[in-house]
């Protein structure tokens, strides 16, 4: 029996990494991320420090959604995190530290934080992650509340950037929280974008799969757990220099994962775009809500609950699952070449 | 003798903490969910009683008796109309969701009832102050022994159900394959509700004699969760028995702290949940089961 | 033609798999009804639909009447049909007479209890207090079947009957089987030898990539006929359009 030979046509497939929309997309952010160095400059230190803020929450978000939407980390525990950065710098600063200096060192102190602790907590899936995170966050609370030289429970204030005049102190944070939030968005962007980046996924949609096809599911959730640290260790630092005082209960509060479930939630868990509309989101509600106190929260809990029966992908899946975009080249896109070549570009993106 | 007053103080408080783990354990072990709300829906279970107890004047135990059929028909209603939803998309969905409820009941609570924080100690009489004094250094408190005596019947009579009845094997049956029971008939959704039925009302349960034993406010909820978490895992997660005795050695390692020094107590039960955790043991207990 | 189950034009898919194409089939009450094809025709994914362990994208199932396609599938049972899952799916830390009682706890009213299971199989007498994981293939399937039973089903669908099983242990569930068909139970089962389905069922059921490719009353057809249509060869003789496939005519 042997084969008919035919002439071997062209595959008709071929695989692209950006779309139109993501080029326009990433180029768009590019253009804007420059712009946004300049703000200082042109606006006044109260939309700065308001722009801080939402850099800030960015940050968080996005980090969360690092852990909990492409490595299936739960944590309930980052407030842990937050919280050692901010008062690792004080401690830093105590030491004669420049207070901008001690930030970035804290951030760095808070990834060495992670890499200890990944050795218990990452031991732990689902739930028990979960709480183990948050019962990991009280404890370093309480260690800390309990450090007199720190400032122990009644708080403690950064002293060393009274040096500074207002104006420039929020100009110096703003631009620190920008660095970080470029620097945190490009790393996630090239671990998504190559080949850890696939292997995220695939964990974040089946672990056991994703493993038995020989992804280091266990290093990989490693890197995203110190990354979040690091990450969310500068978020402490940075709203420690946006408000010059914290206690231990706030800083390691858990409303602060709240916040951080609300924004990923709600702007989509898994998608590189989603918690940045969910930060943009929140930092909306927060400005007009906060001072509704105790109702604000049952609002912003009654919401989540909502997303989670109704929209658990978030908004960003209304878009996405209409138009099939994405802001970022971090996907596979299929493309049927089609026969006369024509701009004709039915494409099915793979997220 | 110092230290022994402490550990039977601490088998004692591990009978509250017993308490509280039991309905977070069920849930776990039935529906594979960790009921963050867990520690708030005791709360709710707390000013219930004490609601009860000051408008209609009467002592905190028989206000309970109202209290806990409510209780019951919240948790059966929390299931259906939240829980059951979140539970179809996936494993993390319950955890958020029970999050949003966590709040959403801390912040209503505060609303509802201030921040004040109550107790019910003084109105169940002499039963919360009193002890029998063994030595000179060992007394045993009357709250204590009903409290740890309460755990253990709670504890064993769900044991029992789960063993013995047809209801508690259905429950055993669809945590073990939800898929296979409603193929012979067992609707998972109905036994779920149900399951989240009790464990909401031991929850008000273990409220209710927070309120008698300490204090409580709107805010009490999260500290109960993380002990009772602790407990449950210490114990080994699924073994009700287990739970009993990870409550005590939560007890006791938070009242020896106490003894060094009031400060350490909470954080020297953090510190011993940790170290379970990072132990050999504590990795079998983490992998034990797949999902949540 | 309306039988005891009815299933119409049903359509039942895995995302955008169509694994059961338009099929329409009848079991009379008394019947036994034997259902194979090869790995991945369709035949799993047409029994979960029928017991509503997975959904029908399109088509209708009727019991006795009643149309129950969007029954969940403890009502399907509580109306009389019972599916017996491939891989047994006992619950596997409940001991065996555990297993029966869960599924007779809702029975419909009926003849089956734990002892006249343990009647039709024996061999499970010895085995009532152990776990059901500790079970070999045979004594679980033999189990599964009894715990289907209990319900006092009117239609007990069985999935792989013999798959995974030595052959004593099938022997001894083929035995079994014959019990319940002597006292006229209604059967669909899924059998991957073909010569035990042949022997016990009335009618055949061939599948293929979703649809039904032969039906025939077991006594009318030749093991030949029904091999062909497992392997699609009946098509592939009838159609002479493609090149390719006009090489595996047979001569």
């Amino acid at each position: 029996m042997t084969t008919p030979t035919s002439p071997v046509s062209p595959t008709p497939w071929v695989v692209r990494r950006s779309s139109l929309a993501s080029r326009i997309g990433s180029g768009a952010l590019v253009v804007i991320g420059f712009a946004l160095f300049g703000v200082p400059q042109v606006f006044g230190t109260n939309i700065v420090q308001q722009l801080t803020s939402l850099l800030i929450f960015l940050i968080l978000a996005v980090m969360w959604n690092a852990l909990a939407g492409y490595a299936g980390l739960v944590s309930v525990g980052q407030q842990a995190f937050i919280g050692f950065g901010a008062y690792g710098t004080i401690f830093m600063t105590q030491q004669g530290i420049q207070p901008y200096l001690a930030m970035i060192f804290a951030a760095i102190a808070s990834a060495a934080l992670a890499v200890v602790l990944s050795l218990f907590v990452l031991r732990l899936r689902g739930g028990r992650f979960a709480v183990g995170t948050w019962v990991v966050a009280e404890t370093i609370a309480l260690l800390i509340s309990l450090d007199q030289a720190i400032g122990g429970g009644t708080g403690t204030s950064l002293r060393g950037l009274n040096a500074y005049p207002r104006q420039v102190r929020i100009a110096y944070t703003y631009w620190l929280t920008l660095g970080f939030t470029v620097l945190l968005l490009l790393i996630l962007f090239l671990l998504l974008r190559n080949r850890a980046g696939v292997g995220l996924q695939a964990i974040r949609d089946d672990e056991e799969a994703a493993a038995s096809l020989g992804v280091r599911v266990g290093r990989l959730k490693f890197v995203l757990f110190v990354l979040a640290g690091f990450g969310c260790g500068a978020a402490g630092a940075l709203t420690l220099a946006n408000t010059l005082f914290i206690q231990p209960q706030s800083i390691f509060g858990v409303q602060w994962s709240a916040y951080l479930i609300f924004m990923v939630l709600v702007g989509g868990l898994g998608t590189f775009e989603g918690p940045i509309i969910g930060a943009i989101l929140f930092f909306v509600i927060q400005h007009q809500f906060a001072d509704l106190g105790a109702w604000y929260l049952i609002g912003l809990g009654l919401i989540a609950v909502a997303f989670a029966l109704f929209l658990p992908r978030g908004l960003w899946s209304l878009i996405n699952d209409r138009l099939h975009i994405r802001l970022l080249p971090v996907g596979y896109h299929l493309l049927r070449r089609s026969p006369d070549a024509s701009a004709n570009d039915r494409g099915k993106p793979n997220p | 003798m110092n230290w022994i007053n402490a550990i039977v103080q601490g088998v004692f408080l591990g009978g509250l903490y017993a308490l509280f783990a039991c309905g977070l354990s069920l849930m776990f072990g039935v529906m594979r969910i960790i009921n963050l709300a867990h520690g708030d829906l005791a709360v709710i279970g707390a000013f219930g009683v004490w609601v009860v107890d000051t408008q209609a004047h009467l002592p905190p135990f028989i206000a309970l008796l109202p209290v806990l059929p409510v209780m019951l028909l919240l948790g059966y209603l929390l299931h259906r109309t939240v829980l059951a939803r979140s539970l179809r998309s996936g494993p993390l969905t319950p955890l958020l969701t029970t999050f949003g409820v966590s709040i959403v009941i801390q912040n209503a609570l505060l609303q509802i009832f201030s921040p004040d924080v109550h107790s019910l100690g003084s109105l169940t009489g002499s039963i919360s102050t009193s002890s029998w004094r063994v030595t000179s250094e060992l007394s045993v408190p009357y709250l204590g022994v009903l409290i740890l005596a309460v755990a253990v019947l709670l504890l064993g009579s769900l044991q029992f159900t789960l063993q013995y009845t047809g209801f508690g094997r259905e429950m055993r049956a669809t945590a073990q394959d939800p898929e296979a029971a409603a193929l012979v008939g067992v609707p998972a959704s109905s036994v779920y509700a149900r399951a989240t039925a009790i464990a909401v009302a031991t929850a008000a349960l273990a409220g209710a004699f927070l309120a008698i034993h300490s204090t409580f406010d709107p805010s009490s909820g999260p500290t109960q969760l993380i002990f009772a978490f602790e407990a449950v895992v210490i114990g080994g997660l699924g073994s009700l028995w287990g739970t009993l005795l990870g409550g005590i050695v939560l007890g006791i390692a938070q009242t020896i702290g106490a003894t060094v020094d009031p400060q350490y107590s909470i954080l020297t039960g953090h510190l011993v949940f940790l170290v379970i955790l990072a132990s050999p043991r504590g990795r079998f207990v983490a992998n034990r089961s797949a999902a949540a | 033609m309306s039988g005891l189950l009815q299933v119409d034009n049903l359509v039942a898919g895995h995302g955008l798999l169509q694994a059961v194409r338009e099929v329409s089939l009848s079991v009379t009450e008394g019947e036994v009804l034997a259902l194979v094809g090869a790995n991945g025709a369709g035949k799993s994914t047409l029994l979960r639909t029928i017991s509503g362990a997975h959904p029908a994208a399109r088509g209708i199932i009727r019991l006795d009447g009643l149309d129950i396609t969007d029954l969940p599938p403890h009502r399907r049972v509580a109306r009389g049909l019972v599916l017996v899952p491939e891989g047994r799916k006992l619950f596997p830390e409940m001991t065996v007479e555990e297993n029966l009682l869960v599924a007779g706890r809702r029975a419909r009213p009926g003849q089956w209890n734990v002892d006249a299971v343990l009647n039709a199989f024996p061999m499970l007498k010895p085995l009532r207090r152990k776990r059901a994981a500790n079970l070999s293939g045979g004594e679980q399937q033999a189990t599964s079947i009894g715990r289907a039973l209990m319900t006092n089903p009117r239609v007990l669908l069985i999935d792989e009957v013999s798959l995974g099983l030595a052959p004593v242990a099938v022997d001894a569930v083929y035995e079994s089987l014959q019990t319940l068909t002597r006292n006229g139970a209604t059967l669909v089962i899924v059998e991957q030898d073909l010569q035990r389905a042949l022997s016990v069922a009335n009618r055949v059921v061939c599948m293929l990539e979703g649809r039904i490719v032969l039906e025939s009353a077991t006594a009318a057809v030749t093991r030949e006929q029904v091999t062909e249509a497992y392997f699609g060869l009946a098509r592939i003789n009838n159609s002479s359009a493609n090149p390719n496939q006009a090489l595996l005519k047979r001569k």
